[in-house]
């Protein structure tokens, strides 16, 4: 069985579930519990549901402490754009406890935040940062672009005994989607085939395999049956799944919402050159934001992000080449 | 040992042993850089000079509760009873190292006797300390947690941000700001408004709405008697204190920072190498900790040969860790993916 529920409920339904079934989990974030009646506070009480003030790196670094001597703290971030404020937290603490201990202390936490708000947020609270974050040993790296995913990816992130970096789109905040019900883990390190297909591989993520996916729908009217993989998770990246689409369709395009200079699908693209350049029947083709700032007005942002149009535009070109 | 919140005889005795330990296992550790140059590599801090601040407030704790630091570790995790010939193997980077080799001098951590580790960044190990109260207080544990910071460190984000939500949250930490008077090479009064002002560096505490004291550092006696005042105000729900322990180190901040091949060493503090300050450093080297309270204990009616006793024991145990680090195996790479993901 499963219900429609927007991807927002999905996510906040895993914390809750998992709060019900481990004592340890705790959550807290900026504005966030501030009233009695929040539905956190009733069921969890005031111990393990708190607001903070605005202090990225004690939120962070707390974190980090509670999680050595045994809890699970799931924090509430907001804004990825937030967390560089605190990247030494991230980066050069809680991703270094583990392997500077030699396994002795883990840092069991979720870095929860909405990422690519292409709404008007502009230069300052729109970007896609998660590029910053896959080169981090240790760390590891989700961003889920369906309901279903997001719920089963968080619950695996609040199991899981690594920091994880929880990165949900805010363009999705809403959008509805089915749910299995029950007690559905999503593997984090797992890549999904969003839709299968013959001719040309899509990879894509977050808000960018909904637009894949409506290109795709277009280009099938033209008779290209394109086939989009979603990593699902960018640390570890499932580099398998990948390459198998890819040596299957032997077409790929990566599409992106990040700016291209050291993108993910860079990095996608140099993992599948070095593991399947010779299934390969065109050079890859990349399809990312602009190497600039996210503006403001509408119809510069509009130019900035890839579009349906420019997906759509380079599927044709990579099948044609 | 069971700790006791004011020293009896034993207790006293205890915390001298734990001085001269510390002191012994630090003076091998820069010895190693001329006895066994290439060794160590990095960057390596010692606290000699910190032996009363260390072991007075260890002494205040109980085996239960949970001690973070520095990069500037060596000392914390003898008195809380690591295995020193471990604590050697990681700073030579062996095999059988606290963490195989993995972490090195200022990365030294020890969950097992209650040390949960250090940050090599200065400040970011604040907040960890302060996660695990928050983790205490979410258990309703009577658990105590000691932090453990330099005076440097007193001017990051981290400390602000974590004192703002101890003393908000009230909970179960005791922050010990050891101020040894130099941030690393700057000295305090050039980067520290209150300093300049003339007031002490607890001072900040006020700004929290916590306690805040100003104590010697140089006397492990105020130290305990302080901090047991501190961990039982913790320990009751009332909340963190910040308490500023004045003492000076005997050693530069750290190792020379130079690329190979150029051998590393110790300089001389930089009260000679740079303020040409050689009063101020032989005044505080008349205020070393461990010869002062060895007259205290003679004072108590400590025998001279239970004294020497101590002292001989502690540079055998110490000579032991070297030997073993020496004797040690180099580790594989096979352990390099191991503990990348838990």
């Amino acid at each position: 069985m499963a219900r429609e529920i927007p991807y927002i409920q999905a996510i906040m339904e895993a914390i809750t579930e998992e709060m019900q079934r481990d004592p340890n989990v705790i959550f807290y974030g900026q504005e966030q519990a501030v009233s009695d009646e929040d539905p956190m506070v009733v069921a969890f009480g005031r111990k393990r549901v708190r607001p903070t003030p605005i202090s990225e790196t004690a939120e962070i670094g707390m974190a980090v402490g509670a999680a050595m001597v045994g809890l699970r703290p799931v924090v509430e971030l907001l804004m990825t754009d937030f967390i560089l404020v605190a990247l030494d937290q991230v980066v050069n603490e809680a991703a270094r406890v583990y392997f500077k201990t030699a396994g002795r202390v883990k840092v069991p936490i979720v870095l929860k935040a909405g990422y690519g708000f292409a709404a008007g947020w502009s230069v300052q609270h729109a970007n896609c940062w998660y590029n910053l974050f896959m080169g981090v040993p240790g760390l590891k790296v989700v961003v889920p672009s369906t309901a279903a995913d997001a719920k089963g990816l968080m619950k695996a992130a609040i199991r899981d005994d690594n920091p994880v970096l929880y990165l949900h789109h805010y363009m999705l905040t809403l959008v509805p989607g089915p749910v299995p019900d029950g007690d559905v883990v999503v593997p984090i390190g797992v890549a999904d085939v969003k839709r299968p297909g013959r001719d040309v591989t899509i990879i894509a993520t977050g808000w960018m395999v909904q637009r894949s996916l409506e290109a795709a729908d277009l280009l099938a009217r033209e008779g290209i049956d394109v086939e989009v993989v979603d990593p699902r998770s960018l640390a570890p990246l499932d580099v398998d799944t990948l390459v198998a689409s890819v040596e299957k369709t032997r077409r790929v395009v990566l599409v992106d919402q990040a700016p291209r200079h050291a993108s993910a699908a860079a990095l996608i693209a140099a993992e599948i050159a070095e593991r399947a350049f010779g299934a390969l029947a065109a050079p890859p083709r990349l399809v990312t934001a602009l190497d600039t700032s996210v503006p403001y007005s509408k119809p510069l942002e509009d130019a900035v992000i890839p579009s349906v149009e420019r997906i759509v535009q380079a599927v044709r070109e990579v099948v044609q080449a | 040992m069971q700790p006791l919140p004011y020293p009896d005889r034993e207790r006293a005795l205890w915390i001298y042993r734990q001085m001269v330990r510390i002191r012994e296992f630090e003076e091998r550790v820069k010895r190693t850089f001329t006895e066994h140059p290439g060794m160590i590599r990095g960057h390596t801090h010692l606290g000699d000079g910190a032996e009363a601040t260390i072991v007075g407030a260890i002494a205040a704790i109980r085996p239960d509760d949970y001690v973070l630091a520095t990069y500037r570790c060596h000392g914390y995790l003898i008195a809380l009873g690591s295995s020193p010939r471990a604590m050697m193997a990681e700073i030579y980077g062996k095999a059988t190292g606290l963490s195989h080799g993995l972490a090195g001098s200022m990365h030294l951590a020890d969950p097992e006797h209650q040390f949960l580790g250090t940050s090599g960044i200065v400040g970011q190990g604040i907040p960890h300390a302060t996660g695990v109260a928050l983790a205490i207080q979410v258990r309703g544990g009577d658990q105590v947690v000691l932090c453990f910071f330099g005076d440097g460190a007193s001017k990051q984000g981290a400390f602000h941000e974590s004192l703002n939500i101890a003393s908000l949250w009230k909970l179960p930490v005791v922050y010990i700001l050891e101020n040894n008077l130099y941030q690393a090479v700057t000295r305090v009064e050039m980067e520290d408004a209150n300093a300049a002002a003339g007031e002490p560096l607890s001072t900040k505490a006020r700004a929290y709405s916590m306690p805040g004291v100003t104590i010697d550092g140089t006397d492990p006696i105020a130290v305990l008697t302080t901090v047991a005042n501190a961990v039982e105000r913790a320990r009751r729900g009332e909340g963190p204190t910040l308490i500023e322990s004045v003492f000076y180190r005997f050693s530069a901040h750290g190792n020379i920072i130079v690329p190979p091949p150029v051998p590393l060493h110790f300089e001389e503090h930089e009260a000679l190498t740079i303020y040409k300050c050689a009063d101020e450093y032989e005044q505080w080297r008349q205020r070393d900790p461990i010869p002062r309270f060895r007259a205290w204990l003679r004072g108590i009616g400590v025998s001279e040969d239970e004294l020497v006793a101590i002292e001989s024991a502690a540079r055998e145990e110490m000579d032991d860790a070297v030997r073993f680090a020496l004797e040690s195996p180099w580790p594989e790479p096979d352990i390099l993916q191991r503990y990348v993901y838990a």
